[in-house]
C-alpha cells in the first residue's frame, strides 16, 4: 500500500465539530424531534411476566379510551419474516420471552393518551416458571458454535495444563463483571411515514443503512423501500447498533396500520428491556510464569448469558488472544440461555469485561513475581499475535506503557500495598494494558463537485457524537486539495448506499477509504478539465475489493491505562483522583475530538469499575434499577483528572488514512487500573466490579 | 386533536414571546414545548428529573421541565436554549463548541441552561455540598453543581473548562 502518511493542511488539526453550533443552539433534530403533519404516537405495552404465554389483551377496553386510534398485538399485526432475529419477531405469536417485551402497541393521537390506554390495558398471562439468574455454575452453559461478531468459541495453543503444572508462579484466580446498560442519553425513538410506496424511517441508529435493510427483510418489502434516517444520534455504544431495536419495527408496522406517520419512543425504563446491555461475565484466569515473570501459560474462560430469542455471546476471552506472549494459550467461552432481555453490544464488548480479567491477573501475577507491573508487561510484549501467529501490523504497547509512566509518575512508586495514607484516604495507583481490534469494513461514498463552488461528500455513516461527519470533513478537504469549509459531508442516510455502521470503532477507518479515493478521483478529473454539468460531477466509490485485498495481519490499536485512587478508609468510598491514557491508535484525524472519544472511554470506564451494576430480579426478570437514580452512571463531581496523550503510530497495512478508530479502546483497561489502584491502596484485592464501597471497605 | 378530557389554557412567556395554548392537563412542560410548540431543543433523556437533559430557565432559575406540568409554568416566563442566542449566540453556547464540550450533543442544551443559572446560583452566594467557606467559582464547585446534568459521553472536563472560561474565576 502506498504511503499516506504526510501532514496534511487539515487532518492533525482540532477543528471543532461541524454541527457544533446546530447542537448547542437546539437547531439539531434527533430522531424524536423530525416534525411531520399527521404525526401520531404509540406506546409500548410490556409483559410483566418473565416467561409464559399471553393469554389475553383487553383490546375493546384500551379502542374505547380517548383519543386511541389502533391497538397492535398478535392478532392483527402483519405477519413477518423470521430473520434470525427473535427480538423483531414482534407480535408473531402467543410466547413472552422476557419480562418488558412488547406484547402490543397502543396508538393514539397524543402521547398522553398513548401512555394512559397502555398503561391502563388489561393483558392475562399464562405465566410459567422463570429461570432468571445468572451464576458460572449454571448447568445450563454450553459451548456455543461461534462468539461475537465471528470470533472461534476455544483457541488453544500448546499444552496449558502441562506448562501451568510446571510453572515456578502461579496464579489463578476468578472475577465477576455485572450486567450494565449503555444508557446513552437519547432513548431510542423512531418515526415511520409512507409516501410514494417508500416508507422513511427516522430513527436513533449507529447502522442506517444495515437497518434498512433488516427492515426490508423483516416486512418482506423489495429492497430499497426502507429509506433510514439519523441525521443526529444522541450517542449509542453499542445500543443502537445492529440489528435494528424492537422500536423501529413497531413503528413500521404502526404506520403501515393506520396510514399516517407514527412515532415510537421509548420511556428509559423500557430501555432496559428492550434495547440491550452488557451480559453479566464470569471469569478464570490462571497465568503460569517463570521466576522473573515471563508467561508460559495464559488460560482465560469465560461464561456469559443471553436470552431465549437469540444466542448472542460477548466475546470476552478474546482479549487474551494477542495481548501478551505465552507458548501455551487457551481461551474459551460458555453462554447460558436464560429468561431475561437480549444482551447487545455494548462499548468495546468483549475487550471490556476481558480487559479486567486479564490485566487484573497480570496485576496479581506482578505482586507474585515481586516485578513492577510494567516491567511484567514489557517482558511479555510478543513480536507477533501468540494466538494467530500473525504480525502485527504495527504494536506500540511498550511504547504507551513507557510514555505513560514518564506523564503519570510512575517512577518513584512503592510497590508495597497500604501504606499510604493520607487523612481519611489510603492511597495507591495502577496501570493496566489495553489494545482494541483495528477493522475496516467496505463501504459506498460519492463525492460531488457542485456547479458553481463547493462540494459535497454522500456517505450512510452516523455521527453518533464520535466527531465522524467532522473527521470525514477534514479528509474530504485534504484529499480534494481544499480548503473544509468548501466541503459539505451528508451522513445518516441510508439512500447514501452501502456504509459500515458506527460500531467497533469501524467508522472513520470504514468510511474515509471510499470518501477519500472518491475524493481523490474527483479531484483528478476536475484537474484534467473535466467540465461540471449542472446536476455536478459525481465519483464513487465502493471499498469492497480494496477491504478484502488486504494482507493478512494482526491489527490493533493499544493503550495504557493508569489511574490514581483514593479510599476511604471508614466508609469504603473509592474516589479515582486522576487517570492518564496513553494510546497508539494510528493517525489521529482530529485531536481535539479524538481526546473527547477517548476522555469519553475512560469515564466511562471509570464508571464501569465504581458505579455500574444493573440488578436482576430473579422473580420477575426484571432488572430493577431501570432508571438513572438507580443506575449509577458517572456525573461531573466523580470525574477527576483526564490526561489524555497519543504515541505517533504510523501504520501502512491499515487503510489510505491511517486510522485505527478509537472510539472503545479509552474505556479498555480503565476498570483493571482503577481495580489494581485500589489493592496497592489497601492491600485488599477487587474482584468483582463495580468496586462498592462496601467492597472496598477493610 | 381532538379537545383533551382535562384541559386548560396556559398563557406563558416562552423565549420573550406571549404564547397561550390550552393543553391536556396531564402535559408536562417539556412536552408542551416538544410536542406542541416545535420547541425540540429541549431533550428528554428520562423524564423522570435524573438526567438533568430537558433543564430550562423558569424566571431566570434552572429547572428540570419534565418535572414541572405544564399548568404549572401559567404567567410564568421560561427561557429554553433557543431563546439564548439573539444575533450572536450566547457566550456558553460559543464556549461549548470551542471547547468541545459535548460529543453527541443529546445533553447539551440542558448543560448549557444548567451553565447559566447555576453561575447565577454562584453569584448570588448559595453554597453547595462543596462549599466550605464563602462561595467562589473553582472547578470542584462547577463539578458538584453541574453534577444534576449527566452527560453520558464523558465531555466532563470540557464542559468544567467551558463553564470556567465564561464565568472567569481561578
Amino acid at each position: 500500500m502506498t504511503r499516506t502518511w504526510q501532514a496534511a493542511p487539515s487532518v492533525g488539526h482540532p477543528l471543532t465539530r461541524i454541527e457544533g453550533l446546530d447542537k448547542v443552539t437546539g437547531r439539531a433534530r434527533y430522531a424524536g424531534d423530525v416534525p411531520l403533519p399527521g404525526l401520531v404516537h404509540g406506546w409500548v405495552v410490556p409483559a410483566t411476566i418473565p416467561c409464559g404465554r399471553v393469554l389475553n389483551l383487553d383490546v375493546e377496553a384500551t379502542l374505547a379510551m380517548p383519543g386511541v386510534l389502533a391497538v397492535l398485538h398478535q392478532e392483527n399485526a402483519p405477519r413477518l419474516t423470521d430473520i434470525g432475529e427473535g427480538t423483531l419477531f414482534l407480535f408473531q405469536g402467543d410466547r413472552v420471552a422476557h419480562w418488558g417485551a412488547p406484547v402490543a402497541l397502543v396508538i393514539a393521537d397524543t402521547p398522553e393518551r398513548a401512555r394512559e390506554a397502555a398503561e391502563r390495558m388489561r393483558v392475562d398471562y399464562l405465566p410459567e416458571p422463570p429461570d432468571t439468574v445468572f451464576r458460572p455454575d449454571h448447568p445450563g452453559l454450553y459451548q456455543p458454535e461461534f462468539v461475537n461478531p465471528h470470533n472461534e468459541t476455544v483457541t488453544e495453543k500448546g499444552d496449558v495444563e502441562a506448562a501451568l503444572a510446571a510453572a515456578a508462579v502461579v496464579v489463578d484466580a476468578s472475577y465477576r463483571t455485572p450486567a450494565q446498560h449503555n444508557n446513552a442519553m437519547e432513548p431510542h425513538s423512531t418515526t415511520a411515514s409512507w409516501a410514494d410506496g417508500r416508507v422513511t424511517v427516522h430513527t436513533s441508529t449507529q447502522y442506517p443503512y444495515a437497518w434498512s435493510r433488516s427492515l426490508a427483510k423483516l416486512f418482506g418489502f423489495a429492497p430499497g423501500t426502507v429509506r433510514v434516517r439519523s441525521e443526529h444520534v444522541g450517542g449509542g455504544f453499542g445500543n443502537k447498533g445492529n440489528p435494528p431495536r424492537p422500536e423501529s419495527a413497531l413503528a413500521v408496522m404502526a404506520a403501515t396500520l393506520v396510514g399516517r406517520p407514527v412515532r415510537v419512543t421509548l420511556t428509559r425504563p423500557q430501555l432496559w428491556p428492550l434495547t440491550g446491555y452488557r451480559t453479566p461475565t464470569a471469569q478464570r484466569l490462571r497465568l503460569g510464569a517463570d521466576p522473573d515473570g515471563r508467561l508460559v501459560a495464559v488460560e482465560h474462560r469465560a461464561s456469559v448469558q443471553t436470552s431465549r430469542l437469540v444466542e448472542f455471546t460477548e466475546q470476552v476471552a478474546i482479549y487474551s488472544r494477542p495481548m501478551y506472549a505465552a507458548d501455551h494459550l487457551r481461551t474459551s467461552h460458555r453462554v447460558v440461555a436464560l429468561d431475561v432481555p437480549t444482551p447487545r453490544w455494548m462499548r468495546a464488548p468483549g475487550e471490556a469485561p476481558g480487559s479486567f480479567g486479564l490485566e487484573s491477573a497480570m496485576d496479581e501475577l506482578a505482586e507474585a513475581c515481586g516485578l513492577d507491573p510494567i516491567e511484567l508487561r514489557l517482558r511479555n510484549d510478543p513480536t507477533e499475535d501468540p494466538t494467530s501467529g500473525l504480525p502485527f501490523s504495527s504494536r506500540r504497547l511498550a511504547e504507551c506503557l513507557r510514555v505513560g509512566a514518564d506523564r503519570f509518575g510512575w517512577a518513584d512508586r512503592d510497590p508495597r500495598p497500604a501504606v499510604r495514607r493520607d487523612g481519611r484516604w489510603w492511597r495507591g495507583t495502577g496501570v493496566a494494558g489495553a489494545h482494541y481490534p483495528a477493522r475496516t469494513v467496505a463501504t459506498t461514498a460519492h463525492a460531488t463537485a457542485l456547479p458553481g463552488d463547493g462540494f459535497e461528500v454522500r456517505v450512510a455513516a452516523a455521527d453518533i457524537g464520535t466527531g465522524a461527519r467532522t473527521a470525514l470533513t477534514q479528509l474530504a478537504a485534504d484529499a480534494l486539495e481544499v480548503p473544509v469549509t468548501e466541503v459539505r459531508v451528508l451522513v445518516g442516510d441510508s439512500d447514501f448506499g452501502p456504509a459500515q455502521g458506527a460500531g467497533g470503532s469501524t467508522g472513520t477507518a470504514s468510511w474515509s477509504w471510499p470518501v477519500v479515493t472518491a475524493c481523490r478521483d474527483l479531484a483528478h478529473r476536475l484537474a484534467s478539465g473535466e467540465p461540471v454539468p449542472p446536476k455536478g460531477l459525481t465519483s464513487t466509490f465502493d471499498s469492497a475489493d480494496a477491504v478484502a485485498a488486504r494482507g493478512d495481519f494482526a491489527r490493533y490499536g493499544f493503550g495504557a491505562q493508569f489511574a490514581e485512587v483514593a479510599v476511604d478508609v471508614a466508609t469504603g468510598e473509592v474516589r479515582v483522583r486522576r487517570l492518564t491514557g496513553v494510546f497508539a491508535v494510528g493517525r489521529v484525524v482530529n485531536p481535539l475530538t479524538a481526546r473527547s472519544q477517548l476522555i469519553g472511554g475512560m469515564t466511562m470506564g471509570l464508571s464501569t469499575a465504581l458505579l455500574e451494576e444493573s440488578i436482576m430480579d430473579g422473580r420477575f426478570g426484571d432488572y430493577v434499577n431501570h432508571n438513572l437514580a438507580d443506575y449509577h452512571v458517572a456525573t461531573n463531581a466523580d470525574v477527576g483528572e483526564l490526561d489524555v496523550a497519543f504515541v505517533d503510530d504510523p501504520d501502512d497495512e491499515l487503510n489510505p488514512s491511517g486510522v485505527k478508530g478509537l472510539g472503545e479502546i479509552g474505556i479498555v483497561g480503565v476498570p483493571a487500573a482503577i481495580a489494581n489502584a485500589v489493592w496497592h491502596a489497601t492491600g485488599v484485592r477487587q474482584r468483582d466490579l463495580p468496586i462498592t464501597p462496601a467492597r472496598a471497605a477493610l | 386533536m381532538t379537545v383533551p378530557e382535562l384541559a386548560s389554557t396556559v398563557r406563558l412567556m416562552l423565549n420573550g414571546a406571549p404564547r397561550e395554548v390550552v393543553v391536556d392537563n396531564r402535559t408536562t412542560l417539556l412536552d408542551l414545548l416538544r410536542d406542541r410548540l416545535d420547541h425540540t431543543g429541549t431533550k428528554k433523556g428520562c423524564d423522570h428529573g435524573q438526567c438533568g437533559a430537558c433543564t430550562v430557565l423558569v424566571d431566570g432559575r434552572r429547572a428540570n421541565s419534565c418535572l414541572l406540568l405544564a399548568v404549572a409554568v401559567d404567567g410564568r416566563e421560561v427561557t429554553t436554549i433557543e431563546g439564548l442566542a439573539d444575533d450572536e449566540p450566547h457566550p456558553m453556547q460559543s464556549a461549548f463548541v470551542a471547547h468541545d464540550a459535548f460529543q453527541c450533543g443529546y445533553c447539551t442544551p440542558g448543560q448549557i441552561c444548567s451553565a447559566i443559572g447555576m453561575l447565577d446560583e454562584l453569584a448570588e452566594g448559595w453554597p453547595s455540598a462543596v462549599t466550605d467557606g464563602p462561595v467562589h467559582l473553582d472547578d470542584g464547585e462547577i463539578r458538584e453543581r453541574m453534577s444534576g446534568n449527566i452527560c453520558r459521553c464523558g465531555a466532563y472536563p470540557h464542559i468544567v473548562a467551558a463553564i470556567r472560561e465564561v464565568a472567569g474565576g481561578d
